[in-house]
């Protein structure tokens, strides 16, 4: 749409520009300005320089909760998204169970998170949860309040019960949009099933598909919630993610230099990827 | 209104008051002339001024990270060679 | 007048005719009817609805789960494992609904989230609509620092929050959790109002201002009923997003206007074994969000769609 040159729209931009700016510009202005400093409380505060951010790049503890949260987003990318786009293609695309599908799948997405991890913390304890029980009664000892491993299996399993549903919405949306003709081409060309998927749908999903793998990254690197009341970061580090050791370092420990440092470090890294999110969307956009 | 807890130092202070003086600079530039002088760069991407900016500013901070965590803490050089960075940003990208 | 009228009543059906079309066309299943019936695998396809449905049910078990806990009593949670309850009771809901700590819990979580569904879809309204027809002075960066807002980690800003709202005296009330889940919900109501103004003709905006319209009374007799469905699927999100958020909104308070999800919390770390007490609050939070998406639920694929979420 050819949109008019009016510079008078600041105006109605504004209001949103005030209240985003308090909340954003301000609190962003304070954590610089702790990040290179020390202080002892009562407002007193002497300046260090880079020291904090020395340390949090070069402390081991920070490396491993970084390493953590690459592993975690990893593999819930590599789950997810497949998982979701066969359960888009397998989804009937008119009648009646359309909506009940739709509205199940996205129940999920709608539970407040700090519920999610309760429930899945009932559901997985292994004397009285239902997969906690299942699993040790096939004879594997399965505990995640005392294992990383099963604590790592079942918050991995909670964000793909938790998240999968948006990657299958998404990928649903764009494979809905496939106007008829694509498959009447493939059906005179007698393509197969494995074609047919390939070279219509997949491309036709390519936008969506992208929107989904960086929302899941996205939301993915700050998960907090859910692992924190499910695990509570442990045992011990094992399920100790970039949020969770910020909180730990701002809110439990009240280190205010180290937790300022990283929260720059970790914004900085969002700051990149939302970057790559809005350039590859307007990019695709303006390509058509 | 009591702002103690905001905790500024002159240093923090000079280094938001030259990202302000660069977004004001933009404003102007842009104000003198119009359009942002929009091209396809080396990296395959559409950019307008503001995003060599962009660019610029969010690779410098990426390269003082890499100099802290892997040099050490004498910065000059990491400024330095983020401005060389960024003129080749606005030269090339 | 009423010519112009009228020609804004057709273009009117056309936008809500465009918008019906959300749930797929029919023939989109025939088509893909036929291109797995043409591969000659029929027989695969008439086991396909199998995906979906084992997936629901993975969903469905450990919400089930909850169920079934929040209808025990302590004893038998604490007696051993059981697929239904043996002995059901309501106990839970009963001290939820009559014990003040819990259901104040849920009257702050209410108003804090009402008040910045409120805000945030009122002042998007007019943002977005600046974004869906103007070009201005760096309105593209305006919008990409916008949605970093959105992407940002809300752990990045937690501490100072609490500094900042402590500062100016809204510490511990709903305002100061309404006022600071802003940050990322004014960003996406901005997102997804923007993409449904964008379907919206323009000519409509020409004509009515031809008629003489001014901009306010164009916005809200015309503009805004046009849009009516993207301004619910914008208050759904904005609502169903501070609800779910619990990190800023505990950070926020402390005792007056604890949050459900921080009442829970407490709950779980505390007193250990109060499993059917939590598992009712957690069932009680479910059921809001669920009557909500059935009022939406033909919208929600489009605004998924739009990738805007």
């Amino acid at each position: 749409m050819d949109k008019t040159w009016n510079n008078k729209a600041w105006f109605m931009v504004l209001p949103v520009l005030v209240l985003v700016a308090f909340n954003a510009i301000i609190p962003l202005m304070t954590v610089v300005n702790y990040s290179v400093q020390e202080t002892f409380g009562n407002n007193l505060f002497f300046f260090e320089g880079v020291k904090w951010f020395q340390e949090v790049l070069n402390s081991p503890r920070f490396h491993s909760s970084l390493l953590r949260q690459f592993a975690f987003t990893g593999l819930i990318l590599l789950i997810e998204v497949p998982l979701g786009v066969a359960v888009a293609l397998a989804m009937p695309r008119s009648g009646p169970w359309v909506a009940v599908c739709l509205v199940l799948m996205s129940l999920p997405l709608l539970i407040p998170w700090n519920v999610v991890g309760a429930m899945w913390n009932i559901f997985a304890l292994p004397d009285i949860g239902l997969l906690g029980y299942v699993i040790n009664a096939m004879g594997i000892s399965y505990n995640f309040t005392s294992q990383p491993l099963s604590a790592w299996f079942t918050v991995v399993l909670m964000d793909v019960w938790h998240w999968t549903s948006l990657v299958v919405l998404l990928a649903y949306a764009g494979l809905v949009s496939i106007p008829d003709a694509y498959y009447q081409a493939a059906k005179i060309d007698g393509a197969s099933r494995w074609s047919v998927f390939r070279f219509i749908q997949l491309p036709k999903m390519k936008r969506v598909l992208t929107i989904a793998v960086l929302l899941r990254f996205m939301d993915s690197f700050m998960v907090y919630t859910e692992p924190f009341v499910l695990t509570g970061g442990g045992p011990g580090n094992a399920t100790t993610f970039l949020s969770i050791d910020l909180v730990k370092a701002a809110l439990g420990e009240f280190n205010l230099g180290i937790a300022a440092a990283m929260s720059i470090i970790y914004f900085l890294m969002t700051l990149l990827v939302s970057w790559l999110f809005y350039t590859l969307m307007t990019q695709s956009e303006a390509e058509g | 209104m009591d702002l103690s807890w905001m905790a500024w130092t002159w240093q923090t202070a000079t280094f938001f008051g030259v990202i302000l003086l660069l977004l004001v600079g933009m404003t102007v530039w842009e104000w003198a002339s119009p359009g942002g002088a929009p091209r396809h760069g080396i990296l395959g991407l559409d950019t307008t001024r503001g995003d060599r900016l962009f660019i610029s500013l969010l690779g410098s901070a990426y390269i003082h990270l890499a100099w802290l965590g892997l040099v050490g803490p004498n910065l000059w050089w990491a400024l330095a060679l983020s401005i060389v960075y960024a003129i080749g940003v606005f030269r090339f990208v | 007048m009423t010519s112009v009228k009228e020609g804004l009543g057709d273009k009117r059906s056309d936008v809500l005719m465009r918008e019906q079309t959300t749930p797929p066309p029919a023939s989109n299943a025939a088509g893909l009817r036929s291109a797995s019936v043409m591969s000659g695998r029929g027989r695969e396809a008439r086991f396909l609805w199998l995906v979906p449905t084992v997936y629901i049910i993975f969903l469905m078990l450990p919400i089930y789960w909850l169920l079934n806990m929040s209808f025990k009593t302590t004893n038998e949670i604490l007696g051993g494992f059981s697929l239904w309850p043996r002995s059901f009771t309501v106990a839970s809901y009963v001290e939820i609904l009559t014990n003040p700590v819990w259901y104040n819990g849920y009257i702050s979580s209410i108003s804090y989230v009402f008040i910045n569904t409120a805000i945030s879809v009122s002042v998007a309204l007019p943002a977005a609509y600046a974004f869906s027809r103007y070009r201005f002075l760096g309105d593209k960066h305006l919008f990409f620092w916008l949605l970093t807002n959105r992407m940002a980690p809300p752990a990045v800003f937690a501490l100072p929050f609490y500094q900042l709202y402590s500062a100016i005296n809204l510490f511990d009330t709903p305002w100061a959790v309404a006022l600071a889940h802003c940050l990322f919900n004014i960003p996406l109501a901005v997102w997804i109002l923007e993409g449904f103004m964008s379907g919206v003709p323009k000519e409509i905006d020409e004509t009515a201002f031809i008629d003489g319209y001014s901009w306010p009374r164009f916005f809200v007799k015309i503009f805004m009923p046009l849009i009516a469905s993207g301004i619910g699927v914008t208050a759904f999100f904005c609502f169903m997003f501070s609800w779910v958020e619990l990190l800023l909104a505990k950070t926020l308070t402390s005792v007056a206007a604890k949050p459900i999800a921080a009442v829970m919390t407490r709950t779980a770390s505390t007193s250990g074994y109060e499993l059917g007490l939590l598992a009712a609050a957690g069932v009680l939070t479910i059921v809001p969000g669920a009557i909500v998406i059935w009022f939406v639920r033909n919208y929600i694929a489009k605004g998924f769609a739009l990738g805007r979420v």
